[in-house]
């Protein structure tokens, strides 16, 4: 099986495992994706995910089935949370199974590198100092500021 | 020679939905393509320049020369930062 899910709820890796359980597969890796205490130099208090949800969704199957055409792995599984979050949850978690373990650590990196590159989604920054921030944003905002 | 008038369904995101302060409008327009149209609505809501965004029309990611047809749904989509 494959999909990609979008949730506004805490993740549950423990119960999603079931999904990608396959007698045929040896191997199985994960990544999970923690909301951490800083970025770039700043110290972020919380922070918040909106996702474009029908886009979102479609992009981020077409990005698993493309790993599958050229990585051969039995199942995979993306779930990205949004709303607000806090430090040390879970904000993405991804989950391959496949006969070796070669290809669950290739699919796996492959599916979160190309997930943060082009799925609808953005994050909001709540800094310990008061000012928040859509990140990879700054571009867009200061340009504005400046007309 | 009038412009022929459409009506298209915009979804704001992130930092558009912050500087608009809406979800989603409905505007009826004389604009040709997702250019066109993010042209006026940059003027009205102070959004950023279209060349750090990508589009998508009908749930579809999109050239910003698209041509806009009636009834489309258009969303201007900032630079991602997911995962």
């Amino acid at each position: 099986m494959i999909d990609f899910r979008i949730t506004d709820q805490t993740l549950q890796p423990d119960l999603w495992r079931k999904e990608l359980d396959d007698p045929s597969c040896g191997g199985y890796v994960t990544f999970e994706g923690w909301v951490r205490n800083s970025n770039e130099g700043e110290q972020v208090l919380h922070l918040e995910y909106q996702a474009y949800e029908r886009l979102a969704v479609k992009e981020g199957l077409r990005i698993i089935q493309e790993a599958a055409s050229s990585i051969p792995f039995q199942h995979a599984l993306c779930v990205h949370r949004v709303g607000d979050l806090q430090l040390g949850e879970l904000a993405v978690w991804v989950a391959v199974s496949s006969a070796h373990r070669d290809e669950a650590f290739r699919a796996c990196r492959r599916i979160i590198d190309e997930v943060k590159h082009r799925v609808p989604l953005w994050k909001k920054e709540h800094y310990v100092n008061g000012d928040s921030g859509w990140v990879n944003c700054e571009a867009c905002a200061s340009h504005s500021h400046s007309a | 020679m009038s412009k022929q008038q459409i009506t298209v369904t915009i979804e704001y995101f992130a930092i558009l939905r912050e500087r608009s302060g809406l979800s989603t409008e409905q505007c009826t327009t004389t604009a040709a393509t997702a250019s066109e149209l993010y042209g006026e609505l940059e003027q009205r809501h102070q959004f950023p320049p279209f060349d750090s965004l990508k589009v998508a029309i009908n749930d579809e990611f999109s050239d910003w020369g698209s041509q806009l047809s009636n009834g489309d749904l258009v969303v201007f989509i900032p630079p991602v930062a997911g995962g």
